[in-house]
């Protein structure tokens, strides 16, 4: 195996281009570097130019979502040997306005998180003396797996509904607005309920899974939206026929 | 020559992409996804076609047998093909959805989702082989 790698790295820089770029970079191919470990090397020894987002480096903290070779990947944990020998096209998640070469705009998608309500709502917090909020093993399963999301936006980026309809509430605001739903300490499933069965809420997916495949935390927001589904209609079809007693 | 940007009132320098109009052909579950947009015309066919159907019941016998004759129309019969694979394909969508929709838990373990979905395909297939019954048979 050779130890170069030729990546492909879109560059946008809005005071001297109207349109992103493709630039060569070499780097070396080591056997433990990820993509992200060569974007540090072209920004540290061949171009201080390049921007880009990253932090944890260890598929925590969400930020250094790009698209690889046409697909959304954190590139702290997409290892460069899997593609080598090469060349690499790294380019800024699809579906979002690009800020500068690797950098997208993520407003939106924060706004969004925001309107769903994600964190736990009481309809009556019990006073402090009483002690903590208890959960049992099984009640903390029924929510885990979506908890584990880390707002990387990938699958965002991997979904062709947000990319058609930007209105989309979109795979992972559902996720973690059922994260919270599911939860037995919270009350406040009703006051997400207007948002999420909208039409840009579950309504707007139409269960195209690549939501579910590109998360790299197992979330599976398709599964999310689907239970959210059966649970809008269901009680839809309450309230039709008992529209006084449904609850 | 560089081209002038799109500008956007308060961002004049974000770059939004183009979707392509050819998107839909990039990966195959992108293509599943249009033909399943695609096929609720095909659901909405059916729906006409069997309304249609009864409408000719009720007229009496030599009215069905007009309807009877209308759809051994190739034209119509090609139609009808298109229209049970598309249908077919709407179905098998919403049983690869059921185990991900149903949370059913035994003895506190969630079980497989070859239990909920094979169930379903069972009750079709029995659904199916009984009104293959009546129609060819009985």
């Amino acid at each position: 195996m050779s130890d170069t790698i030729t990546l492909h790295v879109a560059r946008y820089r809005p005071e001297v281009e109207t349109e992103p770029t493709f630039q060569e970079y070499q780097t070396p191919c080591r056997k433990d570097w990820v993509v992200l470990d060569a974007l540090n090397y072209i920004k540290d020894k061949v171009d201080g130019t390049l921007s880009y987002r990253w932090s944890c480096r260890m598929g925590i903290c969400g930020s250094c979502g790009m698209t690889v070779n046409g697909e959304p990947k954190l590139t702290c944990a997409t290892f460069l040997t899997d593609y080598a020998p090469g060349p690499v096209r790294v380019e800024p998640l699809r579906n979002f306005p690009i800020v500068r070469d690797l950098v997208i705009e993520m407003s939106d998608f924060m706004r969004k998180l925001v309107q769903v309500k994600p964190w736990i709502i009481r309809a009556d917090e019990k006073p402090l003396s009483e002690g903590e909020y208890l959960q049992t093993p099984e009640e903390l399963d029924e929510y885990k797996q979506f908890s584990m999301c880390i707002n990387c936006m990938l699958c965002y980026a991997a979904c062709p509904v947000y990319g058609l309809e930007p209105h989309f509430i979109g795979p992972a605001a559902i996720a973690l607005a059922q994260r919270y739903n599911l939860d037995s300490r919270d009350q406040g499933a009703r006051e997400r309920m207007d948002l999420l069965s909208d039409h840009t809420g579950i309504w707007g997916c139409t269960f195209v899974g690549e939501c579910t495949k590109a998360c790299p935390k197992s979330v599976d927001p398709a599964a999310a939206i689907q239970r959210y589904k059966l649970k809008a209609a269901l009680s839809w079809f309450k309230s039709f026929l008992l529209p006084r007693g449904a609850s | 020559m560089s081209q002038t940007p799109i500008y956007t009132e308060y961002h004049p320098r974000w770059y939004r992409r183009r979707t392509s109009t050819y998107w839909w052909l990039r990966r195959p579950s992108y293509l599943a996804f249009i033909l399943r947009e695609l096929s609720s015309l095909f659901v909405a066919w059916f729906v006409i076609f069997t309304l249609l159907q009864i409408h000719a019941l009720k007229q009496g016998a030599e009215s069905y047998q007009r309807f009877v004759d209308w759809s051994k129309n190739p034209v119509v019969l090609i139609v009808n093909i298109i229209a049970l694979f598309f249908v077919v394909f709407h179905a098998i969508t919403w049983f690869k959805l059921a185990p991900q929709a149903m949370v059913v838990r035994l003895h506190g373990k969630r079980v497989p989702a070859a239990w909920i979905a094979g169930p379903n395909y069972a009750a079709w297939a029995v659904a199916s082989a009984l009104v293959a019954w009546i129609v060819l048979g009985g």
